[in-house]
């Protein structure tokens, strides 16, 4: 599999693209703001659920079931899908599903589509390789639509501008929406409603959508897309043809098992106790509805995450954000720094796992692992613990002589009573270095002081005194 | 195990403290009387902070707690996994020279958390699960200080002095990886004299991380930079936490910008008595 399947990602350099967007003041300003929004109504409504572990430990154990049964799961799934008259496609990468879906576009002789946010579309770059065939896809989430507009790029999974704040959104609206009315202001109403008037004209003319969807149900064949917005309900309803890009871990036995979901989801992605829509649809239903069901089941590195024992807790992800929105990491850089589709702590993990770690190297270690994304996740993931097993991948695929040589020089010290007393004796040398030391350390000097060396080490005080 | 100058004969014994209480309480306590406990200091305050060592130290024997340190030891390896370097040697230099003891005091809530989080991945990673095996029973008996005395002293109240303003940072290890929950918190409120003041945005990280503070300074900068903020807006003299890592953080920060704060170790307040104090 190549890096250009999961688009961005080609070692992103993250700690120079961070270093850029930690000095760009109003980006900060705008991710605090809105991450720390998000963040407080997120906890007001996990206090308010008694049973909050319960649930946390619920999803994950369903999830786990999944992963673990995911051959069996996947087939229920194409039986009970296939029988209620939507056509199942299997692609392997992201090659394999762009490719399934501009055919399925082709075959119905148009060449526009209205879309619905989607994670699974982005990692396979679809509306980029849907261009390149002559087919526009419009994005009609709010939030999508500023970022296409913009020739801009995801910063958040479940708000994608949030890196823009109202000013900006409204000088986007006038530089690139033709239908945007002259006067508009930046009250939020008046530029959704200017978004409005737009996406209506294309949710009327436009008979073929794409989606992706939060869960499919192996019972039954279903797919449900939760959103807040109405536009996914629109595109799932009033076209010819629909046709889903989902991602094989997203999975789930039956549909009573939604009654987990659909409570852990919304409380954490956007701090509501219910998604304003959830749509639900199962293959065809005569004359209401799409008549021209495809689903495009997508791996594109998930078996290869799931071949990791440690990792591939990561397939448990059900897209919420919770975690970006409490890291203290993405609050200073946003989600460009991470040059991948999947930003923030989840994003660390996941990237490496779905492309190799060889080629994203660099995000394992872009957090400090405080473990706030761990507390949070609402399906346990123990992300801090799978940044570290990904950076002892992330060192043996990428050997590194001098950093190789002082670890190993550090750990022999380490490794005998009289080396580590003898090596404690350097510590007075820190006194020269306190203020400004030599590379690597002058990363640590340029902004902090180093401590002052004691006049004696603990355990030389514990041998005189004690 | 391997031959220590820390086997010191016979366990001393401990005095009883609390008439009857202990009755209740978890089955440590009967064997209380005997325990022999031993101090992993940690890398970093052997080598440079010994003042919080000394202060654990002090504090325990003070609670008539004796308390061993075997020369033996050294580091955890929580610096070397966290940089992406398996170390199961160690590991097993921990398991080694602690697993003799009843218990393990640990005056760092990030080394207690790599002991209790880490040593069994690592040793399971170099494909030794009898070192996994000890290394999961001795984590069971491994506490950071607040925990110790809370859950086997079985104080919360330790006879400090310490009449300073004060302001705590619950370190993330302590409070995320750990969980010790607000033992550190209930033990500074007994402290005599101490005016306690609320960190805004405690929970929130320093941006320490170990080596995430070389490998992506400028993140780690901007959150130091709030943190100071935070800190300097209590007005207090003195920055407490549980982690001398995070206060060489913190601290060094607070010495660059000369913001007139000085950072102290729990154990260096909880030591501190009256008759000291004067």
């Amino acid at each position: 599999m190549s890096t250009g399947d999961l688009i961005w990602t080609d070692d992103p350099a993250f700690a120079d693209n961070a270093k850029r967007a930690v000095e760009n003041s109003q980006l900060r300003r705008n991710v605090r703001k809105a991450t720390g929004t998000i963040r407080e109504r997120r906890a007001g409504l996990v206090a308010e659920t008694p049973d909050w572990q319960e649930l946390r430990h619920a999803g994950a154990a369903i999830k786990d079931d999944v992963l673990h049964h995911l051959d069996a799961y996947l087939e229920q799934f194409e039986k009970a899908a296939t029988a209620r008259g939507a056509h199942v496609h299997w692609a392997r990468d992201a090659m394999e599903a762009t490719a399934i879906v501009t055919h399925l576009v082709r075959a119905t002789g148009h060449t526009e589509v209205i879309k619905v946010k989607s994670m699974a579309t982005q990692e396979i770059g679809l509306v980029n390789a849907l261009e390149t065939a002559g087919i526009a896809a419009h994005e009609t989430d709010l939030a999508e639509l500023i970022i296409q507009l913009s020739h801009d790029r995801p910063s958040h999974i479940v708000v994608p501008a949030l890196h823009r704040n109202r000013a900006e959104i409204r000088q986007i609206f006038r530089d690139h929406m033709p239908d945007a009315p002259h006067d508009l202001t930046d009250d939020p109403l008046a530029l959704a409603e200017a978004a409005r008037l737009h996406l209506r004209k294309l949710f009327l003319k436009t008979p073929v959508a794409v989606s992706g969807a939060n869960f499919a149900i192996a019972e039954t064949g279903g797919l449900l897309v939760a959103e807040s917005e109405g536009n996914g309900r629109m595109c799932l309803t009033l076209p010819e043809t629909l046709i889903s890009v989902v991602g094989i871990e997203k999975l789930i036995p039956t549909f009573r098992d939604l009654e987990v979901f659909l409570q852990l989801l919304p409380r954490s992605s956007t701090g509501e106790r219910m998604n304003p829509y959830n749509s639900v649809w199962t293959g065809v239903t005569q004359n209401d509805g799409p008549q021209n069901v495809h689903i495009v089941m997508l791996d594109n590195g998930r078996t290869r995450a799931l071949a990791d024992h440690i990792g591939r807790q990561a397939l448990r992800c059900i897209r919420c954000a919770a975690c970006l929105n409490v890291c203290p990491v993405y609050e200073r850089t946003g989600g460009h720094a991470y040059g991948a589709t999947y930003p923030g702590p989840i994003g660390a993990i996941l990237t490496p796992l779905l492309v190799g770690v060889e080629h994203a190297p660099q995000l394992p270690f872009a957090s400090s692992l405080c473990g706030a994304c761990y507390e949070v996740c609402p399906v346990e993931i123990d992300i801090p613990t799978v940044l570290v097993k990904l950076r002892h991948d992330a060192v043996q695929a990428e050997r590194h002589r001098a950093r190789d040589a002082t670890f190993q020089a550090a750990a022999n010290a380490m490794s005998g009573r009289r080396r580590w007393t003898a090596a404690l004796k350097l510590a007075p040398l820190l006194r020269f270095l306190k203020h400004g030391a030599p590379p690597p350390l002058s990363r640590w000097t340029r902004t902090r002081d180093l401590p002052d060396p004691p006049q004696q080490s603990f355990r030389d005080w514990w041998t005189k005194n004690r | 195990m391997a031959e220590g100058a820390w086997d010191k004969g016979a366990p001393r014994r401990r005095p009883r403290r609390r008439k009857g209480a202990h009755l209740l309480r978890s089955w440590r306590l009967y064997d209380a009387a005997r325990m022999r406990v031993a101090l992993f200091t940690t890398c970093l305050v052997d080598a440079l902070f010994p003042d919080a060592g000394k202060a654990t130290v002090a504090l325990l024997e003070r609670l008539g707690q004796p308390v061993e340190f075997p020369l033996e030891q050294t580091c955890c390896g929580q610096m070397h996994a966290n940089s992406g370097y398996f170390e199961p040697k160690l590991v097993r230099r921990y398991v080694d020279v602690f697993e003799p003891y009843d218990a393990v005091v640990v005056p760092s809530a990030s080394c207690a958390g790599a002991i209790r989080h880490q040593h069994a991945m690592i040793a399971r990673d170099a494909s030794d699960e009898a070192l996994a095996t000890s290394a999961e029973t001795l984590a069971q008996k491994t506490y950071e200080l607040s925990e110790f005395l809370i859950d086997v002293l079985h104080t919360d109240d330790v006879g400090a002095y310490f009449p300073h303003r004060v302001t705590y940072h619950p370190t993330c290890h302590s409070v995320r990886i750990l969980g010790v929950g607000d033992r550190p918190l209930r033990l500074l409120r007994n402290v005599r004299g101490i005016d306690l003041v609320e960190l805004p945005r405690s929970e929130e990280c320093c941006g320490f991380g170990g080596t995430f503070s070389i490998k992506n300074p400028d993140v780690s900068a901007a959150m130091l930079a709030d943190k100071m903020e935070s800190v300097i807006d209590t007005g207090a003299e003195v920055l407490c936490a549980g982690d001398r890592s995070c206060l060489m953080h913190i601290g060094g920060g607070l010495d660059r910008i000369r913001a007139g704060v000085r950072t102290l170790h729990l154990a260096e307040i909880l030591a501190t008595t009256e008759a000291e104090a004067a």
